[in-house]
C-alpha cells in the first residue's frame, strides 16, 4: 500500500509540474500583447500611453527574458501568489478565481455525480430487461452523440426563451446580492438548474451505455455461469456482476473529468455563468497571461485531485490492483 | 444412479438446429465413475453441461433424465435450480476463472450458501475437512482468487462443487489445462470424492482416453452427437469393437515404440457437421468397413454384459 501511494504521488507531482509548465508557456506563445490591450483601455495621450506601457510591462515582469519569467513564476507560485490579473487590473488572480470557484464546483460536482449514478443505474437496468433495453439504448446513443454546444443552446432556448421557465444568464438576478435567504437560494437554484441539467444530460448517455455493456459482459462471464450451475438466486449473480462492472466505470470517471471540465467552459459561456470556465474565456479574449495561467492551474489541480481520489477508491474496491502493487491485499 | 433416455440437446442457430446430443441413452450406477470420451465437438461437454445448466442457445428437444429414481427437470431452468449444487454439480472446464475475482473465497462460499438457504456455520467443518482433502490450507478462505495458483483455484472449485454432497458430479475436461504432473493428482482426488462417499457417481468428461484408463470404471465413447460404444474400462481398452473406438485407440502412442520409424496412424477425414448430419451411421464417411447397410441407423449390439456398441458390423459374442 505504501509503495502504491509513493508511486502514485510521484507520478502526480511530475504530471503537475509538466502540466503547469505547458500552461505557463502557451499563453506566452500567443500573438499580441496583453499590456497593449490594457493601455488602450486608458486611451490617453500617445505620450503618456508609452510611459504607461513601459511601466506596466516592467511591473508585470514581462520585460525579462522568458527563462527568468518562468523561474519568477514558480517562486511566486510556491509563495501562493498567482500574480495580478491584467484584464481585471488590479485584482489579484487568486481573488478572482476564489470568487468564481464555488459556482463552477456547484455545477460540476452535482452533475458529474448525479449523471454517473443515474447513468449506471439506467445501464444496469437496461442490461437485464431486453425490452427496456431496445428503447433505452437508442435514446442513450442519441444523447451521447449530441454535440454539447447544440444541446446547451436548445435547452436555453426552449426552457429559457420559449417557455420562460428559467432565466438564461448569470448565477442569480442582477438585483440581488449573495446572502442567505429563501429568496436568494430560490433565485440561485432557478439559475442553476439549466446549466446543471445540460451537463447532466450530456454525460448520462456515455455512462448508461458503458454500464449496460459491462453488466452484460459480466453476466456472460465464467464466474456468473458457475454461480448458475450452483443454483444460487439471480439476485446474487446480479450483485456480483454489478460490483465488477462498476470498476471500469470508476476508471472512466477519472478519464471523463478532463472532458467534463472542457464541457464546463462551454456551459458557462452558453449560460453566462460566472464560474472558472467563463473567467477563462474572458482571460483568453483579453490575453491575460496570469489569469489564463491561474484558471488552468485550478483546473489541473482539480483533475489531479479527482484522479487521485479515484485511484484510492479503486484500490479499496479491487483486490487485483492491490495485488499488482505487490503484497498485502487483505 | 443416473438414467438418461433418448436425450436430445440441440443448439439453435440461424441456419437451423445443430444436433450436438442426439438420442443418447445411458446410465451411471451408484459408486461408478463413467468416463466420457470423444473428439472436440462430439457433444460430450454439451451432454455434461446440459444435465446441470440447460439454457439457450442449448435447447431441450426430447428425452428423460432420472436421478436416484426421481425425474430431473433439466428442461425447466427454474425448477432445476433446487437440484443444482445439492443433487447435481459440475466442475466446469473454466474452473480457473470460475470464482468471483473481487470476493474473498470464504465470504464467497458464505454468500453462495446463504443464497441457497444454508447456514455457513453448519458446513464450516465439512469445508475445512474438504480443503485438507485436496491439500489446500485453511487460509485460502481469507484470500482472493488472484492469490491462488491455477491448480489451487481448480481444487477450490472442486471443493465448492462437492460441498453439499451431490449425488452426481460432472467433471468437464478438468485435466485439459493442467500439465501432466498435476493431472494425475487431480484425477485421483476426483476419484477419491467417490470412494469416500462424498458423491455417489461421477461423469468424467475428457478427450484423453489414457486418463480414463487410469480412473474410470466404465467408458462411453461419443462420436458426432451419438454414442459409439459403452463398456467397462477393460472391455473398451482391450477389446474395442466399434471401428471408431478401434481407430481412436490405435492412434494413441504406445510405450516402447519409436514413432520415427512408424508414424502414428490417426483417423483420416473430419467428423461430419451436425447441422444436417448424414443419414444412418455418422461415422460411415471415415469408416473402412463402410457398407450399404450403414446408410440406415446403426443397431444397438450387446457384445457381452455391459459392453454395447452402435454399429452394423459388430457381432455379439454368442
Amino acid at each position: 500500500m505504501k509503495k502504491y501511494l509513493r508511486t502514485k504521488i510521484l507520478v502526480y507531482v511530475l504530471t503537475f509540474i509538466f502540466a503547469v509548465t505547458i500552461d505557463w508557456l502557451i499563453p506566452r506563445l500567443m500573438p499580441g500583447n496583453p499590456i497593449l490591450v490594457l493601455v488602450s483601455r486608458f486611451s490617453g495621450l500617445p505620450e503618456s500611453a508609452r510611459v504607461m506601457y513601459s511601466y506596466l510591462t516592467k511591473a508585470f515582469g514581462l520585460d525579462q527574458p522568458l527563462w527568468k519569467q518562468y523561474f519568477n513564476f514558480w517562486i511566486a507560485f510556491l509563495k501562493g501568489d498567482l500574480g495580478i490579473s491584467i484584464y481585471l487590473y488590479p485584482k489579484p488572480v487568486l481573488d478572482v478565481l476564489k470568487s468564481a470557484l464555488p459556482y463552477s464546483l456547484g455545477i460540476l460536482l452535482p452533475s458529474i455525480l448525479a449523471s454517473w449514478f443515474a447513468g449506471n443505474s439506467i445501464g444496469a437496468l437496461a442490461a437485464r430487461r431486453r425490452r427496456l433495453d431496445s428503447i433505452l439504448l437508442p435514446i442513450m446513443y442519441f444523447i451521447n452523440g449530441a454535440p454539447y454546444l447544440w444541446l446547451g443552446i436548445i435547452l436555453a432556448y426552449y426552457f429559457g426563451v420559449v417557455l420562460r421557465w428559467f432565466p438564461i444568464a448569470g448565477a442569480y438576478s442582477f438585483g440581488l446580492r449573495p446572502h442567505l435567504s429563501w429568496l436568494f437560494v430560490g433565485n440561485f437554484l432557478k439559475h442553476w438548474i439549466l446549466p446543471f441539467l445540460s451537463l447532466f444530460i450530456v454525460q448520462l448517455g456515455g455512462w448508461a451505455i458503458g454500464m449496460r455493456n459491462m453488466v452484460i459482459y459480466e453476466l456472460e462471464s465464467n464466474y456468473s455461469r458457475f454461480l448458475e450451475t450452483l443454483g444460487v438466486k439471480n439476485s446474487l449473480i446480479r450483485k456480483y456482476a454489478f460490483r465488477n462492472a462498476i470498476l471500469p466505470q470508476i476508471t472512466g470517471l477519472a478519464l471523463q473529468l478532463g472532458t467534463v471540465i472542457a464541457g464546463q467552459v462551454t456551459t458557462e459561456v452558453v449560460f453566462s455563468y460566472p464560474g472558472i470556465g467563463y473567467i477563462l474565456t474572458q482571460a483568453i479574449l483579453n490575453q491575460d497571461y496570469f489569469l489564463i495561467q491561474g484558471c488552468f492551474i485550478f483546473i489541473i489541480i482539480g483533475v489531479l485531485i479527482a484522479n487521485f481520489t479515484v485511484d484510492l477508491v479503486y484500490v479499496a474496491l479491487d483486490p487485483r490492483i492491490r495485488y499488482s502493487y505487490g503484497g498485502e491485499i487483505s | 444412479m443416473l438414467e438418461v433416455r433418448n436425450l436430445k440437446l440441440y443448439y439453435r442457430t440461424l441456419r437451423g438446429y445443430v444436433r450436438a446430443v442426439d438420442d443418447v441413452t445411458f446410465q451411471v450406477r451408484d459408486g461408478e465413475l463413467l468416463g466420457l470420451a470423444g473428439e472436440s465437438g462430439c457433444g460430450k461437454s454439451t451432454l455434461g453441461n446440459g444435465l446441470v445448466l440447460l439454457k439457450p442457445p442449448m435447447n431441450f428437444v426430447g428425452g428423460e433424465v432420472q436421478l436416484d429414481g426421481e425425474k430431473l427437470p433439466i428442461e425447466d431452468y427454474e425448477r432445476m435450480r433446487d437440484y443444482r449444487f445439492k443433487k447435481v454439480s459440475i466442475i466446469p472446464q473454466y474452473a480457473m476463472d470460475a470464482l468471483n475475482p473481487t470476493r474473498k473465497i470464504g465470504r464467497y462460499i458464505e454468500e453462495i450458501l446463504e443464497s441457497r438457504g444454508i447456514n455457513f456455520e453448519s458446513v464450516r467443518e465439512t469445508l475445512i475437512e474438504r480443503l485438507r482433502l485436496v491439500n489446500l490450507p485453511e487460509r485460502v478462505l481469507r484470500m482472493y482468487p488472484i492469490e491462488l495458483s491455477g491448480g489451487m483455484k481448480q481444487r477450490m472449485v472442486m471443493v465448492i462443487s462437492t460441498l453439499l454432497n451431490p449425488s452426481l458430479l460432472i467433471a468437464d475436461e478438468v485435466t485439459s489445462a493442467l500439465d501432466v504432473s498435476t493431472q494425475k493428482a487431480v484425477c485421483l482426488m476426483i476419484r477419491n470424492f467417490k470412494e469416500l462417499g462424498i458423491v455417489k457417481s461421477i461423469i468424467f468428461i475428457t478427450h484423453d482416453i489414457s486418463v480414463l484408463y487410469q480412473i474410470a470404471d466404465r467408458i462411453m465413447i461419443m462420436y458426432a452427437g451419438k454414442i459409439a460404444e459403452v463398456g467397462k474400462t477393460a472391455q473398451i481398452i482391450q477389446n474395442p469393437l466399434h471401428p471408431y473406438t478401434k481407430m481412436l485407440l490405435t492412434s494413441l502412442p504406445e510405450v516402447g515404440v519409436r514413432y520415427t520409424e512408424r508414424m502414428l496412424s490417426g483417423i483420416p477425414g473430419q467428423p461430419p457437421q451436425l447441422l444436417e448430419p448424414p443419414k444412418g451411421c455418422r461415422f460411415k464417411e471415415r469408416c473402412p468397413l463402410r457398407d450399404k447397410v450403414c446408410d440406415k441407423d446403426p443397431p444397438l449390439v450387446e457384445i457381452e454384459e455391459d459392453h454395447v456398441a452402435y454399429c452394423w458390423k459388430v457381432k455379439p459374442n454368442a
